[in-house]
């Protein structure tokens, strides 16, 4: 009899249970509402404490190592002014009067990709997981690049991508947590094609050296397009070299003897430099107009006027767009302050990089990465050292202006780092693929 | 076919170096790269000062002789009795330390040292345009190997050298000062990999990491060629130049794998290379 008592106390504590859980019901269902503030990649635990952490990686060993310097300057200057309310900071509706993102002070490391996914990747992976990245950033090559934004994707960690001009990262690549500011093969070509008819004229044949990866294919692929759609060009075929080659004179010897009137070398860092010098030795720009359609960062100050003189290209950024716009001008003077030297458009990326970003968590009024991407996709238009800029929602990549320019000749140069002229600063909406080059963008994080 | 002549003629330089240090002293140097760079930074700083390409040559060779004797005396000799292993990871961090090194004063960016006036322009050799640079590397390249042939067969100390080639123990036995020898050895091979970094710093571009291609290819070359034999660095050399040329024509991406696939083959049908002498330690 005690017995069945006992059961029959126990099973209706069961029901009132149940009825005081039925009872919380709609309170379950009200924090169900907040599911989107539930923790996610790194967040909240990465921006818990007084400072947010920022991974960095960029190539200071192997080709493109003289542009990784660069870049990691940018890195520098962004998160000093950023801590300290300095430099562009200033001039930013959302960020002016405040120090650090949210008043969080950044802390960063970086460590070095030897131009290569793999050490890329170990060191992003070890940020995410040990230092509770908020945010990555970073790289100078389209297959680091791309392999960073699959990592980020992969920890739901925002990716603010570095250096990268292959249609893939914000095309069939393209993903959720990674935005990219560099102009795709697509825009640079779209915007180069145009001065090339003006100034090489229409119906040339040309030739193309390629380093063998992502970004090289890429840049071939449009540039060919564009010249052939637009000029009539013909392209009499392409070498394609590894990346870090040191030696191009098996390949130069089949562009000297090919007959071209137009020498389009895709080689980056390094191997541009060590393949226009070779070019030069071959005698192949004497005969033949050279064509770099994305121009590295020191390419100018390696290689002289002498070659680099009446060279027709695209850059990210050229320190002279200081003279047209105040903000460039406020970027292009506090680097060159603190480095001694004008910036190269590497270190242009990284620091606009850091701005946009710290602009969209403030927006945010979170580190939330959904909410961060929200803001970033809602296409506000920032006044930036290029113009206008915003990121597109379909792709993820930044509506900005890309500027054409040419190399000076040693007389026109009016200062050590002047070599080269903007002859076009085609403005971005020009130049977006409207196809979104087969990026399929999910619609939810 | 003839492009494969002069890439080749650079590696037989920097192979022989390679090779000496390796055949006398039995120290595999991965070092080797390295000084190759510091070679043509040597090299580079010369030609700043003086504006020419012969001061340039002679201080790369100079100065490498110099850094040589160095390594040598300061790290090398304590490890001449130590497993090859330790040899083979004492000179990888002595080239770690040099190529930082190069990096923390010259910085990154690539470096420029121009062809000489003398050897600036471009030949024509009928079937195509020829920068006339190219053609003298394989004059500066023949003239130095003369040079070494000379002192490896026709010194004293060449035949110490080859000598400990063949039997070091004999060598020591027979009471003849090695300590020197092998100071000097080192020096000759450093000098050899820095003068090579010279004289191919006017084709490629001068920058800290310039040797690390070297160092492989080089290593593929002794194997060919059999290590610590003259003439198998030589030949190899210049197979190697051949391939990597021919292939790059034909089928660039496979340009090294062809090398590669070469090496594997003499590895298997002629395991002492070309011109090795079997059972050699």
């Amino acid at each position: 009899m005690a017995q069945r008592k006992r059961n029959s106390v126990s099973r209706r504590r069961v029901l009132q249970g149940a009825a005081a859980a039925a009872g919380t019901l709609p309170f379950v269902h009200v924090s169900s509402g907040f599911a989107a503030e539930e923790a996610i990649g790194n967040w909240p635990a990465g921006a818990a404490g007084k400072t947010v952490f920022v991974g960095v990686t960029t190539p200071l060993t192997g080709p493109y190592s003289a542009d990784g310097v660069d870049h990691l300057k940018g890195y520098q200057l962004a998160i000093e002014h950023l801590n300290e309310g300095k430099g562009l900071v200033e001039h930013m509706p959302t960020l002016k009067g405040k120090k650090g993102v949210l008043g969080k002070k950044i802390t960063y490391k970086s460590a070095d990709t030897h131009t290569q996914p793999n050490p890329a990747i170990q060191a992003q992976t070890g940020f995410i997981t040990q230092d509770k990245a908020i945010m990555v950033t970073g790289s100078l090559n389209s297959a680091v690049a791309i392999a960073i934004e699959k990592l980020a994707q992969r920890y739901k960690v925002i990716n603010m991508v570095g250096c990268s001009g292959a249609n893939e990262t914000t095309g069939v690549d393209c993903q959720k947590y990674g935005f990219r500011s560099q102009p795709s093969a697509w825009m640079a070509a779209k915007a180069l094609a145009p001065v090339l008819g003006k100034e090489i004229g229409k119906n040339k044949k040309s030739i193309y050296l390629v380093p063998d990866y992502a970004y090289g294919h890429s840049v071939e692929q449009s540039t060919g397009e564009f010249t052939t759609k637009e000029l009539g060009w013909k392209s009499l075929g392409s070498q394609v070299c590894p990346l870090g080659t040191t030696d191009y004179s098996s390949y130069l010897l089949n562009i000297a003897n090919s007959g071209a009137d137009v020498f389009v070398n895709v080689a980056f860092g390094a191997d541009a430099v060590a393949s226009c010098k070779q070019a030069k030795q071959f005698g192949i720009l004497d005969k033949m107009k050279m064509v770099v359609p994305n121009i590295s960062a020191f390419q100018g100050k390696e290689l002289g006027p002498e070659i680099m003189g009446g060279v027709y290209g695209t850059m990210d950024f050229w320190w002279t767009l200081a003279e047209t716009n105040a903000l460039a001008k406020v970027f292009v003077d506090t680097f060159h302050a603190k480095f001694n030297y004008r910036p190269s458009w590497p270190a242009h990326i990284a620091y606009t990089q850091m701005m946009v970003w710290a602009d969209a968590v403030t927006r945010a009024k979170t580190f939330n990465p959904i909410k961060v991407i929200a803001e970033l996709e809602a296409g506000h238009k920032l006044q930036m050292p290029l113009g206008e800029v915003w990121y597109r929602k379909e792709d993820h990549q930044q509506v900005r202006a890309v500027p054409v320019v040419v190399g000076k000749t040693k007389t026109e140069m009016r200062n050590e780092d002047d070599f080269f002229k903007i002859v076009g600063l085609t403005p971005g909406p020009e130049v977006m693929p409207p196809d979104f080059l087969g990026c399929k963008m999910p619609t939810s994080a | 076919m003839f492009n494969g002549l002069t890439l080749g003629a650079l590696l037989v330089i920097v192979a022989m170096g390679l090779t000496i240090i390796f055949g006398a002293l039995g120290v595999v140097n991965f070092a080797h790269g390295a000084l190759y760079a510091v070679g043509a930074y040597a090299g580079f700083v010369a030609y700043e000062y003086t504006g020419s390409f012969v001061a340039a040559m002679a201080a790369g060779a100079a100065f490498l002789m110099l850094v040589g004797i160095v390594i040598e005396r300061g790290l090398i000799r304590l490890y001449y009795q130590r497993p090859k292993e330790d040899q083979i990871l004492v000179t990888f961090g002595v080239g770690i330390v040099l190529v930082e090194g190069l990096r923390a004063i010259f910085g990154g960016l690539n470096r420029n040292l121009p062809a000489p006036s003398w050897a600036g322009g471009i030949v024509n050799l009928r079937v195509t345009l020829y920068p006339t640079y190219r053609i003298d590397v394989l004059a500066i390249v023949g003239l130095s190997l003369v040079l070494l042939y000379f002192i490896l067969y026709r010194t004293r100390l060449g035949l110490i050298v080859r000598a400990g080639i063949e039997d070091q123990l004999m060598v020591n036995i027979l009471g003849i000062n090695v300590t020197r020898t092998f100071m000097t050895v080192f020096g000759l091979g450093a000098m050899a990999a820095g003068f090579a970094g010279v004289i191919n710093a006017p084709i490629v571009t001068v920058s800290p990491d310039m040797g690390a291609d070297v160092l492989v290819q080089s290593f593929v070359v002794i194997v060919i060629g059999g290590v610590g034999s003259f003439w198998g660095a030589v030949v190899g050399g210049l197979i190697a130049g051949e391939i990597l040329s021919l292939a790059a024509m034909i089928e660039p991406a496979y340009s090294q794998v062809a090398l590669f696939a070469v090496m594997a083959l003499v590895l298997i049908l002629r395991p002492q290379g070309l011109f090795g002498v079997q059972g050699r330690q």
